[in-house]
């Protein structure tokens, strides 16, 4: 073990003194990150510029790309929206950075794309949303709702024979947008309006004592009843303590989450919530080598023997190899030529398999169902038999059923409508328009 | 098959004394081995059958194995396909032990280990079949939980045994949950009969069958189900009324504690201090500090986080106090702006140096669960401590105000200070104090706090507002007034929550908060006589 590690170690400070001689040559490559780190989404946005700039460490440890070393710029866009359009900006155009890897929220997302698209920069989105968008500059490397919702949806329905919907979430456009979906895809398959409860909270909601009576009451109507939660952050851990303090256990009203993972769970005592479900396309408990090794990487970056990983975590370790090799294939960090190069790279993602980039700028993944343990994980459950593409456009929402989005040539557009064969307004003039 | 002779079989063995020989015995010859191997190796089709064959085996270890595999712990060692029983699976190393002798065997890489999936419906079958092994505990109260947890749970396999377990009961409530069970059972069959047990019932699983059975096609079973379960609506009627109630005096407690430590600082000494939220946040902090120091005792550590919470947040006050508010008297304005500055400095502070995540807070056993009215009323613990520490504290304060020296200063003191003054009271002390005390009571309501939010560093922002919503609405200066404002905020909150919606309701009572200040600026008890004045 020791003799083990110590080779180890005298390899990378070989592979380190080597990339330093042929590094020290040019200019370093510059990584944008660009996270909150104050502010109220510091809770989650930390943990991924740490990943980001864990990777860097771990790439430039490798030799750097291109024979030249990665340098991390890093902003902090403190959890205020149209600061992110400011830090965004100071990125490219000051800092000149060749890749940007961040944000969480879509609103966030939404006041960033103006700018990234003006400036042509590239952005790795690495977070769970609702879907209808595809800019050309931008890489959505979270799920979209085909694939996190929907098979969640499917294996409530079909292996657990759920029939009643409480549909409960966080009042903003992630929870709304998915929530519309997920309706429509239900009463497609002949759910009727009265089996489904929706229900909105506002952030950071603490009183749930109302609503859990509500979805109690709701469940007891004699047919299988489960709540599909996109509740966001910290408002999970008041809602799952009423849960487990109103006695409703995952055998009678299962709680499928799609904002919840192991980092929320890090602040809750789980004892109570086993059972209950979230659906990802990583846990830190999948059984794989690449896995355990990125666990211990983490481990010893952050010399936190209890840190977690997470989803998002993962969509940024797959984001980051990905343009890793797109810059190698174009043999450039040019943006127009890594945005060509990109489509169809194919990287290892941590649960075993791997994940490619699609035409659409989103990326392939299996859907896992965990449900929750006593210490803090997920135990698989149920996964997809293969990988899913993500879907830039829902096939379930009337406006977007027509749209498709390719950024290959000749079509060349993220908002083309097959029934009129017209390309609308990219993505980031539509986020424009709807800010003003 | 004759499930209640196994079951049985498998409690005489219970009951017969463990045989110490099975530690000397061959693995292999152990027959635990491959029932465990069976199980293991199961396809998800077939792992019913596993369970019932250990069940059916009589082996004295069988509820231990089953009741781990419940809990996610069974786990197989990839290079032997040895089953083994996870002691501790945090971390990246776990604690294991021999199924077959108890032995612990040590930490071993969770890389090595395969974990033997089960999901929810086998998790709520075996929790079946241990509470059927259950209804035999010497303890009635074991015996009524298991019985309870039967109800929804019985299958045609379990009818037989569960009725002459029934034969055999001597417990009246314990007859009365089997009879419940047995009836939600013969409901589904179609047994109009059975429909009369449940008439009463307000358990959930019963109202489900009831439910189930007015769907259905038969007309009698239709009928006599639509009149039980009209006799169950007017009853949950008067419950939801009181859930309501409670829910509504729960959330009023909340933000009387939050509120009350703001009602002598800015209410009693004028000071407008945005960083009141910060303050909740340290004593939460100091709960999560203080069961970091005693782990294992998360009751012991809530109990001294009391009078700590309370000590750190005053310190803190104390420094606020002396390093910015003295030198801003007069001046609410800058006040604001200079404390709201000091509440972003804490936040960053706590996630910069404790993390920006949440902390984990451990709810004690004793503070877990809920009082059981009835199957449709039940008041959940922690919220039941937090409405008593919310009282006890406000009368402690009210008593401080009242009764004590530093009461009688502090009025002094704020109604004129010159006069206070020159009657040989120093004011500078009285108002370290008051802000000290102030202080410590935000504190105090953050130590309540963490056994129902989140400790993170946002922890305070979400209750500075509330806070001085009270302190407004009950009227500037006024205990009684925070009290009254902070009860009857929350009940308005949680009647408007059921047909608004959550979003709606905190907007209207906001509203409703603009028109009444509109009306009576003072708020609901506006001080009187020449104080008011000054």
């Amino acid at each position: 073990m020791t003799i083990k590690k110590h080779v180890k170690l005298g390899l990378s400070a070989l592979a380190l003194s080597i990339s330093l001689n042929s590094v020290a040559a040019e200019d370093p490559i510059k990584v944008g990150i660009l996270h909150s780190l104050s502010g109220t989404m510091a809770i989650s946005e930390t943990v991924l510029k740490d990943t980001v700039e864990m990777l860097i460490e771990k790439q430039n440890a490798e030799g750097g790309v291109l024979g030249r070393e990665l340098e991390a710029v890093v902003v902090d866009p403190a959890s205020d929206w149209p600061l992110f359009a400011e830090k965004a900006r100071e990125l490219l155009a000051k800092e000149k950075v060749d890749v940007i890897f961040g944000n969480w929220t879509s609103v966030s997302r939404k006041s960033v794309l103006p700018v990234i698209e003006e400036l042509n920069g590239l952005l790795f989105y690495p977070v769970q949303y609702e879907g209808e968008e595809s800019s050309e500059n931008v890489f959505y490397t979270g799920a979209a709702p085909n694939t996190q919702a929907i098979p969640a949806v499917n294996y409530l329905m079909n292996n657990i024979g759920v029939e009643r919907w409480v549909l409960a979430g966080t009042d903003y456009v992630y929870p709304r947008t998915t929530n519309k979906i997920l309706e429509t895809y239900l009463m497609d398959q002949g759910v009727a309006k009265e089996d489904i409860m929706i229900n909105y909270t506002p952030f950071g909601h603490s009183d749930w004592q109302n609503i859990v009576s509500d979805i109690k009451s709701f469940g007891s109507a004699g047919k299988k009843t489960a709540v599909v939660s996109t509740i966001n952050g910290d408002a999970n851990v008041p809602f799952y303590r009423e849960l487990g303090n109103q006695g409703i256990s995952a055998s009678d009203i299962p709680v499928v989450a799609f904002s919840v993972g192991e980092q929320e769970l890090s602040g809750i005592d789980t004892g109570p919530l086993v059972g209950h479900l979230a659906a990802w396309n990583y846990f830190m408990s999948v059984d794989n080598d690449a896995n355990y090794d990125f666990i211990d990487q983490w481990i010893e970056y952050t010399g936190d023997e209890e840190a977690v990983t997470n989803d998002p975590m993962e969509a940024h370790y797959i984001g980051f190899n990905m343009w890793v090799e797109a810059v190698k294939k174009a043999g450039t960090t040019e943006v127009d030529a890594v945005k060509d190069a990109i489509i169809g790279v194919s990287v290892p993602n941590l649960t075993g398999g791997y994940s490619s980039m699609m035409p659409n700028h989103h990326i392939t993944k299996p859907v896992l169902i965990g449900e929750i343990q006593d210490n803090g994980q997920f135990s698989v459950v149920w996964e997809t038999s293969g990988l899913v593409a993500g879907d830039a456009w829902s096939d379930y929402l009337p406006g977007s059923r027509d749209m498709i989005a390719d950024w290959r040539k000749p079509l060349f557009c993220g908002t083309f409508n097959v029934k009129t064969g017209k390309c609308g307004a990219s993505a980031g003039e539509m986020a424009a328009e709807d800010a003003e | 098959m004759g499930i209640f002779r196994l079951l049985t079989l498998l409690l005489f063995a219970l009951a017969m004394p463990i045989v110490a020989n099975a530690q000397s015995e061959d693995r292999s010859e152990d027959p635990g081995q491959d029932l465990l191997v069976n199980l293991a190796d199961a396809p998800a089709s077939k792992v019913e059958d596993a369970i019932q064959t250990i069940v059916k085996s009589g082996d004295e270890r069988a509820r231990g194995w089953l009741e781990a595999y419940g809990n996610n712990r069974l786990s197989r060692v990839k290079d032997t396909g040895q089953v083994v029983i996870v002691l501790n699976n945090r971390g990246r190393d776990w604690e294991i032990a021999d199924p077959l002798t108890g032995e612990n065997m040590g930490e071993m890489s969770r890389r090595d280990l395969d974990r033997v999936a089960i999901n929810n419906r086998i998790r709520g079958q075996l929790e079946g079949i241990l509470a059927m092994l259950d209804l035999n505990a010497a303890d009635p109260d074991v015996r009524e939980a298991s019985a309870q947890d039967m109800m929804g749970k019985v299958d045609a396999s379990l009818v037989a045994p569960l009725e002459a377990q029934l034969e055999a009961e001597e417990n009246a409530a314990v007859r009365d949950r089997i009879q419940a069970a047995l009836a939600i059972y013969r409901v589904g069959e179609g047994d109009v009969e059975a429909v009369d047990v449940l008439a009463g019932s307000l358990h959930p699983r019963a109202r489900a069958a009831l439910n189930e059975a007015v769907r259905g096609g038969d007309p009698a079973m239709v009928t006599a189900a639509k009149n039980a379960l009209a006799s169950i609506e007017q009853k949950l009627k008067l419950n939801s009324a009181a859930e309501t109630l409670y829910f509504g005096l729960s959330l009023g407690s909340v933000l009387v504690l939050a509120a009350i430590g703001l009602a002598i600082t800015f209410g009693v000494m004028g000071v407008i201090n945005m960083a009141h939220g910060e303050l909740i946040m340290l004593g939460a902090y100091t709960t999560w500090g203080m069961q970091q120091l005693l782990p294992g005792q998360p009751g012991l550590a809530l109990m001294l986080s009391i009078p700590a919470g309370f000590l750190v947040s005053a310190t803190a006050g104390i420094i606020i106090e002396r390093s910015v508010i003295q030198f801003l008297k007069g001046r609410p304005l800058e006040t604001l702006l200079a404390t709201f500055g000091i509440s972003l400095i804490l936040q960053q502070l706590v996630r910069t140096v404790i993390s920006p995540q949440n902390r984990t807070v451990v709810t004690p056993d004793w503070m877990s669960g809920s009082v059981v009215i009835n199957d449709a009323l039940s008041l959940t613990l922690n919220r039941l401590y937090v409405l008593a520490f919310a009282m006890i504290v406000f009368f402690a304060l009210m008593m401080i105000m009242r009764k004590t020296r530093l009461g009688l200063e502090v009025r002094a003191v704020t109604q004129n200070r010159a006069m206070a003054r020159s009657m040989g009271i120093r004011a500078t002390r009285v108002d370290i104090m008051t802000f000290a005390l102030g202080s410590g009571v935000a504190g105090l309501a953050g130590v309540a706090l963490s056994q129902l939010t989140n400790v993170g560093p946002n922890l305070g922002q979400n209750y500075i507002i509330d806070s001085f919503m009270v302190v407004v609405f009950g009227g500037v200066g006024n205990l009684w007034g925070t009290l009254i404002a902070g009860l009857s905020l929350g009940t308005i909150n949680q009647l408007l929550e059921p047909w608004a919606g959550a979003v709606l309701a905190k907007i209207i009572v906001l509203v409703f908060i603009i028109l009444f200040i509109q009306k009576r600026p003072k708020g609901l008890f506006p001080q009187k006589g020449r104080a008011a004045e000054g």
